[in-house]
């Protein structure tokens, strides 16, 4: 199941207004991605570790995921050092280490880090159909947040469809090789897929007409805006803003 | 082909955002409100079809079939990619906010440029023609793809120029492998439900 793992949970993050959440998160990332001074940059990782601190999230469950995306830049370790041209600091054999491919590395791994800690802590504690709702807020056209629901709901019943149907492959001794009939095996499955989704998009549509629909998806669950929101939102920006100007 | 957040300069961030709302602007004007579902379910197809590792020799890559999705989908590729990337970076943490402009528009555009070379193509009467360019699709997606990362990387920083060419270079087998997917795939929907490569 492909499952929102950091949205349940009671914290202040999580109980933060998710408006609030995205309008930070964005500027945050912003931000971080176009600073290119150390000090500055290790104080918002210090910033996105605070915020996972008050996110109450497992630190299991964030270490395995960042571990997925370091493994990325990992591979940008294994190239950039001797690929970048610059002042060459360390010769192995024939490849040279350069001081410029090292600092932007550096930079990478810090910057990609934090926004991901920072993304973590801010977007993955709200669900799902909370951030699409509350994108609706900021006039984002109704078509894409129809887009947005459907695909989310769906993701889940066409996934677990991909697993039945990896299942029945597997009863009958399928073994996934690097040959033709892997491969024919892996497109066949994916237009059945396509076929069964096709005709099931239909069927939504028309059970949609059934219900009236018109064009617009009514929300029966509205936001409220705490005090506590607007607080919490104006100490995050001011930090942020602190960030910048700093920098 | 995610690029990860803090590589790419603000210059290139900006473009990239910038070009993707538009084109995404402009392919919501043409969506209809009934062809949303149909848009909204293949662009979860491909967001399964993404987590679906196809082995490769020794390793195991991950389909992106970006070649099929424009062919299916026309214009409402860019949405519908826009919308699977933006749901894989919250669910998963690939790619993130300031990225998903740039990563929308290096899958997307290749996947329309497959589609207004291709469609006519693939619903060939003669099969071998319609399989040669179902290849050719499959192929040209993910290398126009390829290309654009590499461009895109080469943009922030000069010296990114040799790692941008092991990378597109790491992706030709990927590239061979997406076309013989992608024939497999239009061979089986043109036996199958010739009516979903009417669509577009």
């Amino acid at each position: 199941m492909i499952k929102e793992k950091f949205s349940e949970g009671d914290s202040l993050l999580h109980n933060l207004d998710p408006r609030i959440k995205i309008i930070v998160a964005l500027f945050f990332s912003v931000s971080v991605a176009v600073i290119d001074k150390y000090n500055s940059l290790f104080f918002a990782l210090l910033l996105a570790i605070f915020l996972i601190i008050v996110s109450k999230l497992k630190v299991k469950e964030i270490i395995s995921r960042l571990l997925v995306v370091n493994s990325f830049i990992f591979l940008l370790w294994l190239m950039l050092p001797f690929t970048l041209p610059g002042e060459i600091i360390y010769t192995l054999g024939s490849l040279s280490i350069s001081r410029e491919g090292i600092h932007y590395v550096f930079l990478i791994t810090l910057k990609s880090n934090t926004i991901i800690l920072a993304t973590l802590a801010l977007l993955s504690t709200s669900s799902i159909y909370n951030l699409i709702h509350a994108l609706s807020h900021f006039h984002v056209p109704d078509k894409l947040i129809h887009l947005f629901f459907f695909t989310f709901r769906y993701l889940q019943t066409i996934h677990s469809e991909y697993i039945r149907l990896n299942n029945a492959l597997k009863i009958r001794g399928f073994k996934a090789q690097t040959n033709f009939h892997t491969y024919r095996t892996f497109a066949y499955l994916i237009g059945m897929i396509l076929v069964r989704s096709y005709d099931r998009s239909k069927r939504v549509y028309d059970a949609m007409l059934c219900r009236g629909f018109k064009g617009k998806f009514w929300i029966l669950d509205h936001f409220t805006f705490k005090q506590s929101d607007f607080v919490s939102g104006i100490i995050m920006i001011s930090c942020i803003i602190g960030l910048v100007l700093w920098s | 082909m995610h690029i990860s957040e803090g590589i790419l300069s603000a210059p290139v961030l900006i473009t990239g955002a910038g070009l993707t709302a538009t084109a995404v602007g402009y392919s919501l004007k043409k969506i209809e409100y009934k062809e949303v579902p149909k848009v909204a379910i293949l662009s979860s197809v491909f967001f399964v079809a993404s987590l679906i590792h196809v082995p490769l020799g020794p390793a195991s890559i991950h389909l992106i079939l970006n070649g099929l999705t424009g062919l299916l989908l026309g214009w409402s590729a860019f949405p519908a990619i826009l919308v699977a990337l933006a749901l894989q970076g919250i669910l998963f943490q690939f790619g993130g906010i300031t990225t998903l402009g740039i990563n929308t528009l290096n899958m997307a555009l290749p996947a329309i440029i497959c589609f207004y070379l291709f469609n006519q193509g693939v619903r060939s009467k003669n099969n071998f023609i319609a399989q040669i360019l179902a290849f050719l699709c499959g192929f040209l997606a993910v290398l126009l793809s390829g290309i654009m990362v590499a461009v895109v990387l080469v943009f922030t920083g000069e010296g990114f120029l040799q790692a941008a060419k092991l990378l597109l270079i790491a992706h030709f087998p990927v590239m061979i492998l997406e076309g013989v997917l992608t024939t497999f795939c239009i061979g089986f929907l043109r036996k199958v439900k010739p009516e979903i490569l009417s669509i577009g």
